[in-house]
Parts: C-alpha cells; sequence; structure tokens
C-alpha cells in the first residue's frame, strides 16, 4: 500500500518538449513510473523517449488513459495548463513549476473547489511511492522502501530527511512535496489522513517551515485524529520578520507564523518537534521503538 | 517588491480610490513650486522610505506657512530615518511626498491580502485607524473585521455593506457608506488587475466636508507577476533595496542578508533555512540565507563566493548542497573553479551529499584547496563554527 500514487498510476507530462520537462519524464520513465503521454500544443505526432506527446490534455486522456498529470509549464502559462488538466479528467495534477503569480493560483484554486480533482504543489518536488512511481524532480536513489510517509513544504530538506531515514534503514512509503507557495493544492491536513489510514506507513514526518498556519492547522488535526507517531521539523527559527526566504510563502507577518509558535502548537498536539535538522531520522528511530 | 507611498497614491488615483492632491518632490525648489500651485490652508511634507512609523521618527512635517516648505524639504532630503521598521541604521531619505493637508473627522483601517488558509483575497477593516493592526489584532480582536471576497465573482456590493455595517459607517457618518463600498469595488481591482500582495491604508480617515481619503498608502506586488506590469517594475527604487541582494538578484540567486558571521550557501530554501538553523544550533549566528537553485553552476557558485565576501562580518563559509538534479561533483568543480578566480581568506566548510556526493568529496580533498569536507549537516555545522569562533 501507498498513497496518491502507486505502479499503476499512469501519468501525463505536460510541457515534455522542454528542457525540464523531457529530463524529468526521462528520469521518472527510468524510475519505473508509467509515463504514458506527453502534451505540448502543436507538438502531437513527436515522441521523447518512446513516450507519445500529443496536442491536448484531453487527447492524451482519450488516447492513453492517463490519470495523473505532471506538469512542467513555464509560470505565465501554469494556471492555463493546471485548469486544462483538471477539464480533461485528470485525477491527480501534480505541479513543479516555481514562480506562479498567487492572483493566478487564487483563482485556480476557486475553480477546482468542489471539483473530483487533487492539486499538489505548485513548487514542489512531486509525489514518489518508492519502488513504484516517481512523479516528480526528487532524487529517486535516496529513498528505501520502508515505513515512513513523509509530507514537506521543502524540497532539499525533504531530500535531507529522506536520506537520514534511508541511511538509518527505516525507509519510506510515500513522499509527498506539497510546495512552498501561500496558496498550494493540498496541503499538510489532506496528507496527514492519508499517511493514517495506510497500513504501510508506522511514522510520520512533517516539515514545515515560516509563514502561513498551516503547521498550525495540522496541529489541530493531529491532535484529534492521528494516532501514529508524528515526528517535525520546522525551518526558519533563525529567519528575521518581513523577509520572504526565498520560497512565496516563507515569510513571517505582523509577529505570525514563526518558527517557535509553530513548534510549540505541534508539540502541545503530541508531536515530536526536533530542533536539529540532522536529527530527524534518529527521532523517528526513537518514536518507532527501533 | 514595494513602493513608495507616492506611487501607492498614483496607483489609487488611477483607480478610483481617494487621495489627497500631492506630488512627489526631489528638491527645495520643487517644494516652493508645488506649494504654489497646491494654494491650500495646509501642507504636509512626507519622506518617502519603504518603512513605516516615519511620523515618530521625525519624517512627516505639517505647516500652514507655504514659506516653510522648501526649508523642511531641505531638511528631509539626505536625512537618516530610524524608525522601528529600518533597524538601528536607518535609512536616508532621497524622495519627499508634499500634499495638501486633511480635516480628520475619523480614522479607519482597511486593507486587502490573500488569506492562506482559503486561498480567497481578504479585506481587513477596522474603526482604530492610525494604530499598528497587528497590535489591534492581539488587543482587541474583536474590532478585526474580516470579510472574504469569492475570486470566481470578484468584489459584490454585499461585501462592502457587510464592512461598511461593521465598521458602523451607518452611524458615524452616513454620507461616505457608498462612496466607502465604491471604493472597496476599486481597491479590489487594483489589487487583483495589478497582482498586489497587498494594499494597506491606514490611516483611511473621513473628513469633516463628508468625504472619505486615503491619507497614507501602502502597496507591495507580488514577485512572480511583475513581468505583466512594465509600470510597476518601473517603480522599483533600488535606494531602498541591500547593495548585495540586488547583485544576487542579477546573478539569479537568493539572498537575504542577516547579521551574523557565517556565510552560507545552500540549494533549495527550505535547506537553506535549516542551514542557517543549524548553525545557531552550533552556537554561532548565519551571516545570511543564500539559495543557489536548482541549477548551481560554475557560474552561480563564483557568483555567491563573491558576495558573501563583500559582507565584512563573514569569518567563514559553509557550502551545503544536497544534490538531487545537482549533481555533486559539479558543485565540486564550480567550488574549485571559482576558489581560483575568487581569494577565499577565510575558513570554507563544503558538505556534500546525494548524487554523486562522494565522486564530489573527493575532487575537493585533491585539490589542494585550504577547506574542509563533510558529509553530515551536524557534523559539517559543527566544524565550521569551531574554526570561525562563536558568535560574540
Amino acid at each position: 500500500m501507498s498513497i496518491l500514487v502507486n505502479k499503476n498510476t499512469r501519468v501525463v507530462v505536460q510541457g515534455i518538449t522542454g528542457k525540464e520537462g523531457s529530463f524529468h519524464a526521462t528520469q521518472c520513465k527510468a524510475y519505473g513510473t508509467k509515463v504514458v503521454a506527453g502534451v505540448t500544443p502543436g507538438k502531437a505526432g513527436q515522441e521523447v523517449e518512446g513516450i507519445p506527446v500529443f496536442n491536448t490534455v484531453a487527447d492524451a486522456v482519450k488516447k492513453t488513459e492517463c490519470d495523473t498529470s505532471l506538469i512542467f509549464v513555464p509560470p505565465p502559462f501554469c494556471a492555463d495548463a493546471i485548469l486544462e488538466a483538471a477539464d480533461a479528467g485528470v485525477k491527480l495534477i501534480i505541479c513543479i513549476t516555481e514562480g506562479i503569480p498567487v492572483n493566478d493560483m487564487v483563482k485556480v484554486k476557486r475553480a477546482l473547489r468542489g471539483r473530483d480533482v487533487r492539486l499538489v504543489g505548485p513548487n514542489c518536488p512531486g509525489v514518489i511511492t518508492v519502488d513504484e512511481a516517481k512523479i516528480g524532480i526528487m532524487p529517486g536513489f535516496i529513498h528505501k522502501k520502508g515505513v515512513v510517509g513523509v509530507v514537506s513544504r521543502s524540497g532539499t530538506l525533504t531530500y535531507e530527511a529522506v536520506h537520514q531515514l534511508s541511511t538509518l534503514g527505516l525507509g519510506e512509503t510515500t513522499c509527498v512535496g506539497i510546495g512552498g507557495d501561500p496558496v498550494n493544492g493540498t496541503g499538510f491536513v489532506d496528507v496527514l489522513p492519508l499517511f493514517e489510514k495506510d497500513p504501510e506507513t508506522q511514522a510520520i514526518v512533517m516539515i514545515g517551515e515560516i509563514g502561513g498556519d498551516a503547521e498550525e492547522k495540522a496541529a489541530e488535526f493531529i491532535k484529534k485524529n492521528v494516532k501514529k507517531p508524528v515526528i517535525s521539523f520546522i525551518a526558519g527559527i533563525t529567519a528575521p520578520p518581513g523577509r520572504r526566504m526565498g520560497h512565496a510563502g516563507a515569510i513571517i507577518s505582523g509577529g505570525k507564523g514563526t518558527a517557535a509558535e509553530k513548534m510549540k502548537t505541534l508539540e502541545a498536539a503530541g508531536v515530536k518537534v526536533v530542533k536539529n535538522p540532522a536529527e530527524i531520522g534518529a527521532a523517528v528511530k526513537q518514536a518507532l521503538g527501533r | 517588491m514595494n513602493v513608495h507611498e507616492f506611487q501607492a497614491k498614483s496607483l489609487f488615483a488611477q483607480f478610483g480610490v481617494p487621495v489627497p492632491r500631492g506630488k512627489e518632490i526631489t528638491s527645495p525648489e520643487d517644494a516652493t513650486a508645488w506649494a504654489n500651485e497646491l494654494n491650500t490652508p495646509v501642507f504636509v511634507v512626507k519622506a518617502q522610505i519603504h518603512a513605516g512609523g516615519r511620523g515618530k521618527a521625525g519624517g512627516v512635517k505639517i505647516t500652514k506657512d507655504k514659506g516653510a516648505v522648501a526649508g523642511f524639504a531641505k531638511e528631509l532630503i539626505g536625512k537618516t530615518l530610524v524608525t522601528h521598521q529600518t533597524g538601528p541604521k536607518g535609512r536616508q531619505v532621497h524622495r519627499l511626498l508634499m500634499e495638501e493637508g486633511a480635516n480628520i473627522a475619523k480614522e479607519l483601517y482597511l486593507s486587502i491580502l490573500v488569506d492562506r488558509d482559503t486561498g480567497w483575497p481578504v479585506f481587513i477593516a477596522s474603526t482604530e485607524g492610525g494604530m499598528e493592526i497587528e497590535e489591534v489584532a492581539e488587543k482587541t480582536p474583536e474590532k478585526i473585521i474580516k470579510e472574504l471576497i469569492d475570486p470566481a465573482v470578484g468584489f459584490q456590493g454585499y461585501n462592502g455593506r457587510n464592512v461598511a455595517f461593521a465598521l458602523g459607517l451607518n452611524t458615524i457618518e452616513p454620507a461616505v457608506m457608498n462612496p466607502f463600498i465604491q471604493m472597496m469595488g476599486n481597491l479590489y481591482r487594483l489589487f487583483m488587475e495589478k497582482h498586489a500582495a497587498m494594499v494597506e491604508i491606514n490611516p483611511l480617515i473621513i473628513t469633516k466636508e463628508k468625504t472619505i481619503v486615503a491619507l497614507d498608502g501602502k502597496v507591495s506586488f507580488d514577485d512572480n507577476a511583475l513581468f505583466k506590469h512594465a509600470d510597476v517594475q518601473q517603480m522599483r527604487d533600488l535606494n531602498e533595496e541591500e547593495p548585495l541582494e540586488i547583485e544576487a538578484g542579477a546573478n539569479n540567486l537568493n539572498y537575504v542578508k542577516l547579521d551574523g558571521n557565517i556565510g552560507c550557501m545552500v540549494n533549495g530554501a527550505g535547506l537553506a533555512m535549516a542551514t542557517m538553523d543549524v548553525i545557531k544550533l552550533a552556537g554561532s549566528e548565519p551571516a545570511n540565507f543564500l539559495d543557489v537553485g536548482g541549477g548551481a553552476t560554475k557560474e552561480t557558485v563564483a557568483a555567491g563566493f563573491r558576495i558573501l565576501l563583500k559582507d565584512p562580518n563573514v569569518k567563514g563559509i559553509f557550502i551545503n548542497i544536497f544534490g538531487g538534479i545537482v549533481r555533486c561533483e559539479r558543485i565540486a568543480h564550480g567550488v574549485i573553479e571559482a576558489a581560483k578566480e575568487v581569494k577565499i581568506t577565510v575558513p570554507l566548510v563544503v558538505r556534500l551529499q546525494g548524487t554523486n556526493a562522494e565522486e564530489g568529496r573527493k575532487l575537493l580533498a585533491e585539490s589542494g584547496l585550504k577547506l574542509d569536507v563533510a558529509d553530515d549537516l551536524w557534523e559539517a555545522a559543527q566544524k565550521i563554527v569551531k574554526l570561525t569562533g562563536k558568535a560574540a
């Protein structure tokens, strides 16, 4: 078992003929992911590493029965691409693109409301179910099949945590990057119940950062609904207020969204919060009594 | 991106949000000429810097004497203002806004931004105008009014009525009810069309003449949407930005200057923040946030070094790369090449992990460069802190 994606997931890559799109489509396929289609308007009939390219997502769905989209379309055209995928009947949309205007995402999120489709991202590394499907830009080889579910707002910091889990022999089930933008599709509170229900996942690592109140919402949810151990790290205890730390969402504004506040709230909800990012793996090991 | 008050107000005027008659002034002569044209009983001269608290710092002058404005302009231009938002170094004034005074009957607060929880734009309003809104929210949360706007249909009249009645405008001054509601609609249009990150009017005043006027204005824009708005890009004022941050931006690096003494260079924003945090845990303070991004090359590493070394506080450098798509041996080559071009005079610890990490570490070890190589994050942080000495 796993969450969101598995070996049967059929992927269409939007923006597949671009530099990023073709490189990562190839990498995902090499990992074993069923990448069945690509989309670039005007390039139907071409192939990228044996993956057929279509003009529209609707065509790709009709011809290949793809159910999940991976998006590498540049920011100015990305809102359009997400909505196209949703309209074509794709059930899971994973958007890697960084730099989409917030007000574009405001409209996209509103348009997806109430529809049978899940958006992960944007500005995220994607989703990987170890040894089954890698749908994103994360390096596959650092992952080892195991028992820990990972959900994170960050990219390379997730790799750091995964590396520790793999090195300690704990391994991962599924890793979900929810992205660093202020308005995104899937949040911590959407992923946590999936991990709680997944029989293979024995512990959950949640990596947050400064800004917003997604971690506080997660704490509230965990307190009521999560029985499995949750281990958390929040990046940005040294970040100054009012400055955007790389991610558009990583900003402390009006004294809200500080790392210290988030850590306190999570601890009060029974989450094991580690202050040192080098100790995430060790804390999970301890929580699992191994 | 932030803009000045006079720029915010010119946008307000463009979108039908009432503002005092005013103009940007950059010299005492300008001030006198504009004062003659304004011909008003009260003149207001306001220093333009990207920070709040200007009034308390002496950056706002009010006079009834037309002859005095040139003197105020002379005093303010070139002056360094220290406010609670500028830090102890303060900010030098280069530009002024001179406008007509207003007869204030009541001060209100109004802003619009995106509510992260719902992903919808939200108006925030309060009868406590002229105060810090964070303070109002903390001490008297019942005085904060929030109104979400459905982005599918945009601002509706009822949104305006909800806010206007909640503020009690119907009893404070019924004559401004409709102008206020109309102004909110205009503000929403400005916010969405110009891709603002936040628009704040504090205070928004009701005048004794029963009109509504934006007496102050603050607008910040979504950097990701600037490509759509050439007019907004032109409002950028480099005087208001940290020179090293401008240089970093020109090299596609994401850099924020801080006050510590360990410079760090990292790939990815989350890991960059975590690296800063781990430096603090090891007993020192980071000198900066620097994310070299997913496509780090020899050139970006070299640019990163140059920027870090220009900060006189930097007493040591910590490079932390988790290779994913970025391959560690390429980073190692970048470090070696860059170290040849840029003379590195401070201790350097390089931690490589992930794709081809071992190969990268070997290259560095054999390069003859004076540096320490580490493979574990905590070990690396302790090393650089030990080499630079603890923060004072």
